[in-house]
């Protein structure tokens, strides 16, 4: 079939090709780059102390954001607390006890729909469920919870294949309980799996906007950690949502939006640095 | 005894997920169908009208259904290309250290929160497309598509590529050996190889397309109008659902929910075939 194709037209159709993949990937770096430039280029000049530093106040006329990084930082710290045991109890359910091959694939199932559902459903439904009084950082976190399960399930289940059947069967030998042997053998050895999906979901949670804006509400008021959970809290997302929406300042929507640019390449780059460190400590 | 509970306990948590769907299924049920009686299944889903705030509210949702169905489709028109190429050069060609700058960037563009996808799309998409066309407003369902196929890629790149380092190097080597060269080995041996995966990659993009809400409510425009030339101001299903939630009430908030649940079997749909894909994927190889 080759043969019979002219050597110009082979030579024409490989020319086009590579050229095509050229463009390709210099399209997606320029896209990435031209990003970066751009919110980073025109957020940190913007970025200040006192922004940092303190709350909104119409009578100062400044635009703090503290209390949304530390809504932001909040609605992390409770989804992981919340999700950790949830996510990892299901994957160890999955891999170490369920037997019925049914009902595994039905799980499985049911944990890729979940992480097919787009956050405005979550968003909405979260509200139905968890916002009989009102919005609070806590009906956000819990919405988030349930959206995270996924990625926690599926990076711990995969790190605990992982784990040789050699150290159960060891555990066993020595007399060591089912309960014993996960406990004290198998949870910590699939501790790169958990990690993995903490700082996947810690980006996934910093990110979040849409599932956010009907549960955990878009008030900009300091309170501790405790208070913050059933009050209303504008997470960084969605303070940038609504400032960008509403305000003609675009220097707090920048700051924002560099803000939460840093924040993913720092989280990427320590996924990538965990990763590394976790597959060198295996071979 | 002790370990029958245990068991117990962590049954419960393996069934979490099942709860979680057949929660969310229950619910967006429950709230969803009352409006869709009260306005009649066929009026609701082919009504061109969406006036929920005039003093005779229509609600009728086929601008919304095509928008998306238009913005999605354009989005894959754009993006799927864009990301398929990236994804050959990058598993097949790429040398090791672009290979690994390239990854870093695709997965920084995956983490990059949609917020700020819309406020770049907001800022100088929109404007820029109003000076090109010579528009009185940008903010239109070109920009949608724009933004939604910048989204898309991350998606895209990684699926397809995950898909093209399965394919067996016996198949490439034979396709080198009987004289192809290198790049009509990957784009005739490799590419139909993977073809399954990469299938699932675009049903993934379509998912993450139509499913996405606040990226395309800042540059979209967010006027109910039946789609009909690209420059157009529209609103998506999960935009329309977003724009009015929160003054909402009555029938208005019902019929809200009514959409939210047509988005769900959209959603279900496209995960069901996302499935078919990933298991003839694996069964593939």
């Amino acid at each position: 079939m080759l043969k019979m194709q002219s050597s110009a037209r082979r030579k024409a159709y490989i020319t086009a090709m590579k050229l095509l993949m050229g463009v390709a990937a210099v399209l997606t770096c320029t896209l990435v780059v031209g990003m970066i430039g751009y919110i980073l280029g025109n957020g940190i000049p913007n970025i200040t102390w006192e922004m940092l530093s303190t709350a909104p106040s119409y009578l100062a006329n400044r635009v703090g954001i503290l209390p949304d990084i530390l809504s932001t930082l909040y609605i992390v710290i409770a989804t992981l607390l919340i999700v950790l045991p949830l996510g990892v109890g299901a994957a160890i359910y999955l891999n170490e006890y369920a037997a019925n091959k049914k009902l595994v694939s039905i799980i499985e199932y049911a944990s890729e729909t979940l992480s097919g559902i787009p956050s405005i459903i979550y968003g909405l439904v979260g509200m139905l469920i968890f916002c009989k009084n009102g919005t609070s950082l806590l009906a956000g976190a819990l919405t988030l919870t349930i959206m995270n399960l996924p990625t926690i399930m599926r990076t711990t289940q995969e790190s605990l294949k992982t784990v040789p059947q050699s150290y159960r069967e060891g555990a066993f030998g020595l007399g060591a309980g089912k309960w014993r042997t996960i406990r004290t053998v198998v949870l910590p050895s699939c501790v790169d799996g958990i990690v993995t999906g903490c700082i996947l979901s810690i980006g996934r949670i910093l990110g979040e906007s849409a599932a956010l804006l009907f549960t955990a509400g878009s008030a900009h008021m300091l309170y501790n950690f405790f208070e913050g959970m059933h009050n209303a809290g504008a997470t960084l997302t969605v303070a940038l949502y609504f400032y960008a929406k509403e305000s003609s300042d675009t220097g707090v929507v920048f700051a924002i939006a560099a803000i939460l640019m840093l924040l993913t390449m720092l989280i990427n780059l320590i996924a990538d640095l965990v990763g590394r460190y976790f597959r060198r400590k295996q071979q | 005894m002790f370990e029958a509970v245990v068991h117990g306990i962590f049954l419960l948590l393996g069934l979490i997920t099942v709860g979680c769907v057949l929660l969310i299924t229950v619910y967006l049920i429950i709230s969803g169908i009352p409006a869709i009686q009260k306005i009649g299944l066929v009026p609701f889903l082919t009504g061109k009208v969406w006036s929920s705030t005039s003093a005779e509210p229509k609600y009728g949702i086929l601008p919304f259904i095509l928008t998306s169905v238009y913005g999605t489709a354009g989005a894959i028109v754009l993006g799927v290309p864009i990301g398929f190429l990236t994804a050959v050069y990058l598993s097949k060609v790429a040398p090791k250290k672009v290979r690994t700058v390239l990854e870093a960037a695709v997965s920084l563009l995956a983490g990059i929160p949609s917020v700020v996808y819309g406020l770049v799309g907001m800022l100088v998409l929109v404007p820029a497309i109003r000076k090109t066309f010579h528009l009185p407003d940008g903010a239109s369902l070109f920009a949608a598509i724009i933004v939604l196929a910048v989204m898309i890629l991350p998606s895209i790149i990684k699926v397809s590529v995950t898909a093209l380092e399965a394919v067996p190097h016996e198949y490439e080597d034979a396709s080198l050996a009987l004289g192809a060269t290198e790049v009509e080995t990957y784009f005739r041996v490799s590419v139909p190889a993977a073809k399954s995966g990469i299938a699932a990659a675009v049903v993934l993009g379509v998912g993450r397309a139509i499913g996405e809400a606040m990226a395309v409510m800042m540059v979209s425009g967010n006027a109910p109008n039946m789609p009909g030339s690209i420059f157009e101001s529209v609103r998506f299903l999960t935009t329309a659902v977003a724009s009015e939630m929160s003054y909402s009430s009555g029938l208005q908030r019902q019929a809200l929910f009514s959409i939210a649940l047509v988005l769900y079997l959209f959603i279900l749909l496209i995960n069901a075939a996302l499935n078919f894909f990933l298991k003839r994927d694996k069964e593939g190889n």
